[in-house]
């Protein structure tokens, strides 16, 4: 038998088809051109930058890296400090919702806690300063008396309360909801026959968890904490309303000198900003670009190492 | 001598060494009861101004979690204590959570009632420094944007989902899908900042300030919204649909726009309404590109554009002499984006619920 | 209204493999041609290729020739969109538009391909049409309900309605009865023994008593192994194929003795 190879099958193409499918391609080629235009834009902005001389700067830095470095500092240092807060929270919501509440409430109560990322950051801003901030300057205190010892409470306290330490507190509010949604869904897809099995050794329902769902969920737990990171690093308003900033590396967390993230930074000083000013300030936003770039490429590696759950929403 | 029969008691072996059903319910309440008691002696006092509920709520869980463990450590042994204390800590995670949620809306209320009022919503801050004023301009500036920002954002966006679920394959729709979530990282100024890097070489004024940057701006960061969640809905629609229209001799563009994205169409528009209610609260990049402005301005190709957001944030950050005017628009501007946002998410659900067709499965 | 069929040297590929090899076969005009074997051995593949479904999947292409009164489907610059419109398909569950009413779901393939129609011209095919698949007098007063409320069999026959409206010259079936209950099953076969009358007709079938009762005559497909193609074994007369077959694997196949 001669096996003649037959020309592939072309189907006819129609007008209304081609212009429509040929639009789809475009559509989604141009995400491509506008990421790449992000890139190449900030980059062209920034390049001044880069060379900039002392008169660029204020308070005697000389060079660009001087003024970016106490800032990308302020920038990680905050959104670590939310993240050590949120991911047990986030753990514990998306487990009580996932594993112990009510079937039938569960549904309603992630509703609820999606409810936090309706919130508009500015909200959170002007409730940091007015309520959070407030609120928590006595313990403030308490804590730099009774542990001023301690170089993270080392005195002297912020008589407002608009330290870093609140900051934190109000990010980690903001990337509680994404962090839970994605907890749950992983929480959600371990294997019911991991769990019974660990039930029917006669594990109690936190041994079960133990054995069966938080080793299954880690890679998941991981990626969600770094997605949580990325929103923190990026976050402008809360941090630009609360904090009192200046230009120090510390890590002391309840002094009213505090260093400013690179967002809160751009977002304070650009409406009056000019000349190379304005490309010193789009360069730290290249910067931050690429932080966040760099988490969340960690994270959506995590990700689609395992399997693949929807990460945007 | 009479022996009298006494009915032994039921036992249950396996329900030796338990606590009753209760037991916990009790000891949550007597561990409010006695945090309540203690704020209540502080206000009555006179010490704190006024009753502590966040206190006494979150003090009377910490009690709980302590209560419950030694008493179950002390009649069910260690094993079921710790299941019983990590119950209660996850339980009081939730409560965390919960807290920030009701004291925003509750202060965001409270604090924005003043000046909700008719001047609020019909006066743009034009010429006002104290007292009186309102966010009209702001307003109406957010609805450009945003609406702006939806028609940039929802053909790029469906059309690329289609394109992804419809006729992607290969390394294109690879690439597309890597780069949708790189996109969703973008924080929101960075996506400001381009949107003025774009817009000052464009135009070559190095001080550019529009309102269509802002909707570029916000179209960034809501195109991977969408993308995702119409990619999601398109998924859904069961490929039997597709096949009975291709056996209908029906072409396939005509099979995707009639009855695929019919069927799908519901929850498309739900995923559409929460981008738009997540984008419409955005700050950062509107403070950059868009600027601020005390007017009404209705074009968005020229001057600056006055929004909600930018319009709490200046209110607040730039406060004049009388400065309870300043932070009372402040708060009222913040109730309205909330409701605003709110309104978009109940929107979207009731759509998603009502018209959802329902597929035979 | 009616064609023949002819398949000369057909191999179906999904992408490498070989799923279906070497088909030759006729298909007369208005006869019931039953497909029967065991699963995966490549009868609802070979099915989808007489009507270019097949390459729907992707990856999916198809060597040979399928002839319909003597044009070629896979002849050089032939539409499938066309072929489709000649030849209907009814799947294995019904699939109604859930976004249509019953009437709109009969007209779909109308006025999906955007073909204006009067009034009293669509009302008269949506009457023909669902006469054509008995349902008439059950769904009439509720045209314009959501299909989605039937029953099963009333869905099903809401689809073959809905494929002999575009008036195909040939209907496949690829099990149309394997999702419903033996009332509707027997409704369904009621039907394809009228329609036979108008269409050449194909239908797959596992069950073996069902391609007895309904075809004329019936192909038997097998597969060596798994990963080995699909395979026509014998094609003859259903009588001859269940009473008398002249390889002993059909033999085996009909009496019960695999599969």
């Amino acid at each position: 038998m001669t096996t003649a190879v037959a020309p592939p099958i072309k189907a006819k193409q129609r007008p209304g088809d081609r212009i429509f499918s040929t639009a789809t391609v475009v559509a989604g080629s141009l995400i491509l051109v506008v990421l790449a235009a992000v890139a190449i834009f900030l980059v062209a902005q920034s390049l001044p930058a880069f060379t900039a001389d002392e008169s660029a700067f204020k308070g005697g830095i000389t060079n660009f890296w001087d003024y970016v470095w106490p800032l990308a500092f302020g920038t990680v240092w905050a959104a670590a400090l939310a993240l050590l807060m949120a991911v047990p929270v986030a753990i514990g919501i998306a487990l009580f919702i996932s594993h112990y509440a009510p079937r039938k409430l569960a549904q309603s109560l992630g509703y609820v806690v999606d409810l936090l990322a309706a919130v508009p950051s500015v909200v959170f801003g002007l409730w940091g300063i007015t309520v959070l901030a407030p609120a928590l300057q006595p313990l403030y205190s308490q804590l730099v008396e009774w542990f001023g010892w301690f170089p993270l409470f080392a005195g002297p306290v912020s008589g407002t309360g608009r330290t870093i330490l609140t900051v934190a507190v109000v990010l980690a509010v903001m990337i509680l909801p994404i962090m839970t949604a994605l907890c749950r869904e992983v929480f959600l897809q371990t294997p019911r026959l991991h769990e019974e099995a660990a039930l029917a050794l006669g594990a109690t329902r936190w041994e079960m968890i133990t054995m069966a769902v938080l080793p299954f969920g880690r890679p998941g737990i991981i990626s969600a904490a770094m997605l949580g990171l990325g929103r923190a690093l990026g976050e402008t308003m809360a941090v630009a309303m609360v904090l009192s900033p200046a230009s120090v590396i510390s890590f002391a967390l309840l002094q009213s000198q505090n260093p400013s993230t690179i967002a809160a930074n751009i977002a304070l000083n650009f409406p009056e900003a000019h000349g190379v000013g304005v490309n010193v300030l789009i360069a730290t936003g290249l910067i931050l670009f690429l932080i966040t770039l760099a988490v969340n490429m960690v994270a959506r590696f995590v990700i689609n190492r395992r399997k693949a759950f929807s990460g945007a929403n | 001598m009479s022996t009298t029969l006494t009915a032994a008691p039921i036992t249950n072996s396996l329900t030796a060494g338990m606590l009753p059903r209760r037991a916990s319910l009790w000891l949550l309440l007597t561990s409010f009861a006695v945090t309540g008691a203690f704020f209540g002696v502080l206000f009555a006092a006179g010490i704190t101004n006024d009753f502590n509920i966040v206190g006494t709520v979150f003090f009377g869980v910490l009690l709980f979690c302590l209560l419950i463990w030694s008493v179950s450590r002390a009649v069910e042994g260690s094993r079921k204590a710790k299941d019983r204390l990590v119950t209660a800590l996850v339980a009081l995670a939730f409560t965390i959570a919960l807290l920030p949620l009701i004291s925003v809306t509750f202060t965001t209320i409270v604090n924005g009632l003043p000046r909700f009022d008719m001047e609020f919503f019909t006066h743009s801050m034009r010429n006002v420094v104290g007292p009186g004023g309102g966010a009209l301009h702001a307003i109406t500036g957010t609805l450009l944007i945003t609406g702006a920002a939806a028609l940039i954002s929802v053909p790029i966006g469906l059309l690329t989902a289609i394109y992804l679920v419809e006729y992607g394959r290969g390394s294109l729709a690879r690439g597309i899908t890597f780069f949708v979530d790189v996109m969703t990282g973008i924080p929101s100024i960075v996506a400001g900042l381009f949107a003025f890097a774009l817009f000052a070489l464009i135009t070559n004024d190095p001080g550019i300030r529009f309102g269509i940057g802002g909707a570029v701006a916000l179209s960034v960061l809501m195109i991977p919204v969408v993308v995702r969640s119409s990619e999601e809905m398109l998924k859904l629609v069961p490929n039997e649909l597709r096949e009975a229209a291709f056996a209908l001799g029906v072409p396939k563009w005509l099979t995707v726009l009639k009855v695929v994205l019919p069927t799908s169409i519901a929850g498309i528009i739900t995923g559409i309404m929460l981008s738009i209610a997540r984008v419409i609260g955005e700050t950062a990049p509107l403070l950059i590109i868009a600027g601020f402005t005390s007017s009404m301005n209705y074009d968005l190709f020229s001057e600056r554009m006055m929004t909600l957001p930018v319009f709490v944030y200046t209110q607040y950050m730039n406060q004049g002499s009388d400065m309870q005017a300043y932070i009372d628009r402040a708060w009222a501007g913040a109730l309205t984006l909330i409701l605003i946002v709110a309104l978009l998410n109940i929107i979207a659900r009731l759509i998603a619920k009502f018209f959802t067709p329902k597929i035979a499965r | 209204m009616s064609k023949r069929i002819e398949v000369n040297d057909l191999n179906v590929y999904y992408s490498k493999f070989l799923a279906v090899e070497d088909v030759t076969l006729t298909i007369e005009p208005r006869t019931v041609t039953a497909f029967i074997g065991p699963s995966g051995c490549g009868k609802s593949t070979f099915l989808r290729t007489l009507n270019r479904m097949h390459e729907v999947i992707p990856g999916a292409r198809v060597e040979g020739e399928v002839l319909i009164d003597g044009n070629n489907l896979y002849g050089p610059g032939v539409d499938p969109v066309l072929v489709r419109r000649q030849v209907g398909m009814v799947f294995q569950r019904p699939n109604p538009f859930p976004t249509m009413s019953i009437g709109d779901n009969v007209l779909a393939g109308v006025k999906l391909n955007n073909t204006r129609m009067s009034k009293s011209d669509s009302d008269d095919l949506i009457e023909r049409s669902l006469r054509g698949a008995n349902l008439w007098n059950e769904v009439k007063d509720r045209l314009n309900q959501p299909g989605s409320g039937l029953s099963g069999g009333q869905q099903q026959r809401l689809c073959i309605a809905r494929a002999i409206a575009v008036q195909p010259d040939v209907l496949l079936m690829d099990e149309p009865c394997s999702a419903l209950d033996p009332i509707s099953t027997l409704a369904i076969e009621d039907l394809i023994e009228e329609l036979k009358n108008e269409y050449t007709i194909v239908i797959v079938t596992h069950n073996m008593q069902q391609a007895s009762r309904v075809s004329d005559r019936t192909a038997f497909f097998n597969i060596a192994g798994t990963g080995k193609p699909g395979k026509l074994i014998e094609y003859n007369d259903t009588t001859t194929i269940f009473s008398n077959p002249s390889v002993q694997a059909t033999e085996d196949y009909v009496s019960g003795r695999f599969g």
